[in-house]
């Protein structure tokens, strides 16, 4: 699946990294701790954390991960949202909790 | 071939990026796609330590055929006890670090899941050197 189709399948907004909205999704990694995001993400999948600083989007580069899912509405610092554009990996937001997207992505997923 | 970076103490906003030039580096070589997913976490979490804990770094990396070695040299206060420090879950980092969702006592062992060797020598209130090898 596409982060696009995504987007509009879970009404998510999108906050930047537009150019990356291609990328396939293939699963996801929900953490708020990085080294283990660091340690255990794989490649494709959408990141679902409450973390607003630029070092996700380091490490969402590093770990050619495809998309960053913020939850409960929050916003990233603006160094975030131009890592994200440098790096064409979508920043997108939600105003859902992390359990309740990660059971409607779940459910998207595993029939895909 | 040798490769050089510095790393700046206490400056998050540029944590990873010597971790993302060697990447790109590493792919340019046509370096095996696995080994280079390794080194990178083991990398990127020598290079937070160096941002989080020590004053200043710097990332060699030398490659050669089948094998490409790490070293992370920093001043700083170095580890007084790395049998402790290697430990999962323990961590020394403070409070505004761990609120970043760093410090989780994760790293050290993200660095020997991913490397072949991995050699730590530390004096306290010198610093630290990391040497890491990974064979492809």
């Amino acid at each position: 699946m596409k982060v696009s189709e995504l987007i509009e399948k879970l009404n998510l907004q999108v906050i930047s990294g537009e150019k990356g909205l291609d990328r396939e999704i293939s699963g996801a990694y929900v953490s708020d701790l990085l080294s283990d995001v660091m340690g255990n993400a794989r490649e494709n999948q959408a990141w679902i954390t409450l973390q607003v600083h630029q070092n996700v989007m380091a490490i969402a580069s590093l770990k050619d991960l495809s998309a960053v899912i913020l939850v409960k509405g929050l916003q990233p610092h603006k160094s975030t949202i131009q890592h994200s554009n440098e790096e064409q990996i979508p920043l997108l937001s939600t105003t859902d909790s992390t359990f309740e997207l990660s059971g409607k992505l779940y459910a998207l997923l595993k029939d895909s | 071939m040798k490769l050089e970076f510095n790393i700046e103490g206490g400056n998050f906003s540029w944590a990873g990026h010597a971790s993302s030039e060697v990447k790109k580096m590493l792919k340019q070589l046509g370096i095996d796609a696995r080994c280079i997913k390794s080194i990178v976490i083991a990398l990127y979490e020598g290079e937070v330590n160096v941002v989080a804990h020590a004053y200043e770094g710097r990332i060699l990396v030398q490659m050669e055929p089948h094998k490409i070695t790490t070293e992370i040299i920093d001043k700083g206060p170095g580890i007084p006890d790395i049998e402790l420090a290697m430990q999962e879950g323990y961590s020394t980092a403070s409070k505004e670090v761990r609120e970043m969702g760093f410090g989780a006592g994760m790293g050290l062992a993200n660095m020997k899941k991913n490397t072949d060797e991995l050699t730590i020598e530390s004096t306290v209130g010198q610093g630290t050197t990391v040497k890491m090898v990974n064979y492809f």
